[in-house]
């Protein structure tokens, strides 16, 4: 017994992971309170929820003056009226807690990027990093009490090195909430079996036993244990120690690439909006810079006081860490936020990273340097103007003009063949060929005068035909003949004729001028 | 008389030193050969001026399909091609596999197409403001005096060039730019009785040009440079036309 304990203290001398903390909300009468703040009128009514059960009324939550007066969840209504005839009964909706509970969760975000719904009535934030910025973890978990009570939500709040702990005190703690890092032990020893979030016949097994704090069996053989109360028992008292590691599953997963700056008092002008933009870009850039990295999508949130989230989006062409830059491009869209009554809170997101090597390779290499004043330009031109303004093209390996383009998907995209030039190619292209009347002498041979847009056009010098199909695989349709045809005047011009001259007359269409 | 002399000598330097702040270069500076050939002879200095921008007139769609060869020839001749241009327009019709005819490699275009002429011409000032750029070639149709500059005063502090094609505009009114030129499709030249069309060929009118002198060539691009109808060829075209 001597050696067991004294290698458990060995252990827990070193917590796992030592950055960790978790915040434990739990939310006493989570339903009912949201009544009353619905319904202040409630406020000294004694009242339930309550859903039908096996042919009964089944008290599903009780507000804080009912549980005062002895009613717990799980009587039955009618019980609970002999007991006390004043209580009011009201439906309860099935889906109310959890929908409730996901929008708490949400705005619990403000706290820490990593928030979980805790069972029915709680929520579990990964707080790790976060009570600094807060001055400190008593005032992080004052702060979280006072918000949520102006609510008037009855909560209980604790913060420790594991989930376990943190849920165990948060529900039957009795002294601090806050527990040090590594005093997961000190802080069980006195709670109950159930503190552990075993099952209820494992607790009462503990309890029959005499077993009615955790102090009372911590200590035993694990063998002993596991043999007794099955393996679940050891498994979340590992959990609670901090020795087996329990993830959470928060309800938006956490954008790695975050910087948060909470605000002292609510932000309505946009001096201020830039000054946190820059603050916020700077820490960002900072990071990026420490691991090589650069982002590509870039989001600034602004939460209001009102709970509203107000949000602009950039986009770059290639990874980017250039504070400036950035900030040039944010501060374009800066006019979008409406403050409305103030924002309290600003995020800055990444999440589109791309590996960025170091300025060396720029040092070395002048056309990288220049690619990327570039980039930057090009980022601002998107950024005003849209994505689709911006095009570059690489050949494509089709005989058709207009598939023998395709538009580049990045900057440094190099062409994968050659540009083709053994055949003319007019330098205006018409983006769709126009029909044209012709005088022709003889079938197969370049027109003698053509009308284009009501204007003739006498031939003097023609070149051709050069004839291209249609690429079966990907259309249907006839082919085209094309001329090269220069006027008296000398101006150069793309004919075609479409389809042959068996199935009728065919068609002529102007589609390009040479230069 | 000696002080009449004294007197000419600064006005000269004063001169020169006017050319260099607009732009020209000195022969000294001039360290890429250009192969523009005697268009060059019509500058101050003998010296196609860049980082400065140039205007282009064209009456219509003809007239702006030989312009946009002529400006891509130029960019060639005077070694941008080497470097990354931005084509800006608000309707584009230019079609890139055909600017290889013209040595340049299409990939290293990147066009801008806009709706708006405002874009077009927010999108060329700040075209113009960045370095990395060899050359910006700018197609609108009205550009007002106080636009162009605007865009003068970017291009002064990078001495990237500018080449700004208008197409069809209202009037041709004055604006900041060095020269303004105007570029019309010519018949091409084929040696007798061969069928088919030649080399593109063009009458270059070079209208203005501030401090050099405005003059008109007829030009055609030949294996990838600008090549001058000798008299003799002007002669054959013109019997050609004449029976």
């Amino acid at each position: 017994m001597q050696q067991n304990k004294h290698f458990l203290y060995q252990i827990n001398a070193k917590p796992a992971d030592m950055s960790k903390r978790f915040v434990s909300i739990w939310f006493q009468h989570l339903t009912t309170d949201w009544m009353i703040r619905r319904q202040p009128e409630l406020k000294d009514v004694v009242f339930v929820f309550a859903a039908p059960e096996r042919g009964r009324m089944v008290v599903k939550a009780v507000s804080a003056a009912a549980q005062e007066r002895g009613i717990q969840p799980g009587m039955v209504a009618a019980d609970c009226r002999t007991i006390l005839p004043s209580l009011q009964v009201f439906d309860d909706k099935p889906e109310r807690a959890n929908k409730l509970l996901y929008a708490l969760a949400e705005w619990c975000m403000r706290f820490a990027p990593a928030v979980a719904i805790d069972g029915a009535d709680g929520l579990m934030l990964d707080v790790s990093g976060c009570p600094h910025l807060w001055g400190g973890e008593r005032q992080y978990l004052k702060d979280i009490i006072i918000r949520l009570r102006s609510f008037g939500y009855h909560v209980r709040v604790a913060i420790a090195d594991t989930i376990g702990t943190a849920w165990a005190v948060c529900h039957y703690g009795h002294t601090t909430p806050l527990i040090r890092a590594g005093m997961q032990t000190e802080a069980l020893l006195t709670l109950p079996p159930a503190a552990l979030r075993i099952e209820a016949n494992i607790t009462e097994r503990l309890e029959k036993l005499g077993l009615y704090q955790i102090k009372n069996f911590i200590n035993m053989p694990r063998r002993a244990l596991r043999r007794r109360f099955g393996p679940s028992l050891l498994t979340r008292l590992d959990q609670a120690l901090g020795q087996e590691i329990e993830v959470l599953d928060p309800i938006q997963p956490v954008i790695p690439y975050q910087e948060r700056l909470p605000c002292l008092e609510p932000i309505r002008t946009a001096t201020g909006i830039e000054i946190a933009l820059q603050k916020l870009l700077d820490t960002l850039c900072e990071r990026l810079a420490k691991e090589s990295k650069g982002l590509r999508c870039c989001l600034f949130k602004a939460w209001r006081i009102d709970g509203k989230i107000e949000q602009i989006q950039i986009g770059t062409n290639r990874p980017s860490r250039n504070v400036t830059h950035l900030f040039k491009l944010l501060e374009q869209k800066i006019p979008l936020i409406e403050p409305d009554l103030g924002i309290e809170l600003f995020i800055i997101e990444a999440p589109v990273v791309e590996d960025l090597t170091s300025a060396q390779d720029t040092f070395w290499n002048t056309i990288n340097g220049d690619n990327a004043a570039i980039a930057e330009l090009l980022d601002k031109i998107t950024g005003k103007l849209g994505v689709h303004s911006v095009h570059r093209y690489l050949p494509d390996e089709h005989y058709w003009p207009e598939r023998s383009v395709k538009v580049a998907t990045s900057l440094e995209e190099q062409p994968a063949t050659e540009w083709r030039t053994e055949l003319p190619r007019p330098i205006h292209l018409l983006h769709e060929p126009e029909a044209i009347t012709v005088t022709v002498a003889i079938p197969d041979y370049p027109p003698v005068l053509f009308h284009y847009k009501g204007v003739p056009y006498n031939v003097a010098k023609a070149d051709g035909p050069e004839r291209i199909e249609q690429e079966w695989f990907l259309t249907e349709g006839q082919y085209r003949d094309y001329y090269c045809i220069e006027d008296d005047k000398g101006a150069r011009y793309w004919l075609f004729r479409l389809g042959d001259y068996k199935s009728g007359e065919p068609k002529w269409f102007m589609h390009g001028f040479f230069a | 008389m000696l002080h009449a002399a004294a007197k000419n000598d600064i006005i000269n330097q004063l001169k020169r030193e006017v050319c260099s702040l607009q732009g020209f270069k000195r022969p000294g500076d001039n360290t890429i050969i250009n192969r523009l050939g005697p268009i060059e002879a019509a500058f101050p200095n003998k010296i196609f001026p860049t980082g400065v921008m140039h205007e282009f007139i064209s009456p219509d769609i003809k007239g702006a399909a030989a312009t946009n060869g002529f400006i891509a020839g130029l960019i060639t001749g005077l070694s941008f091609s080497k470097g990354t241009c931005l084509w800006v327009g608000n309707k584009r019709t230019v079609f890139p596999p055909a600017l290889k005819a013209f040595g340049i490699n299409p990939e290293q275009i990147i066009f801008v197409d806009l709706a708006r002429q405002k874009d077009v011409l927010w999108t060329i000032e700040e075209a113009l403001k960045c370095k990395a750029l060899s050359a910006v070639v700018g197609e609108l149709s009205e550009l007002s005096f106080t636009e162009s500059r605007r865009l003068q005063l970017a291009v002064e502090q990078s001495h990237v060039t500018g080449f700004i094609h208008r197409y069809n505009p209202k009037t041709e009114n004055v604006v900041a730019c060095v020269s303004r030129w105007k570029i019309r499709s010519l018949p091409s030249i084929i040696e007798d009785g061969m069928p088919g069309v030649g080399y593109p060929r063009w009458k270059v009118e070079l209208l203005k040009v501030r401090n050099g002198t405005p003059a008109a060539w007829n030009i055609e691009w030949m294996n990838e440079r600008f090549q001058y109808a000798a008299e003799q060829t002007l002669f054959i075209s013109d019997k050609r036309k004449a029976s």
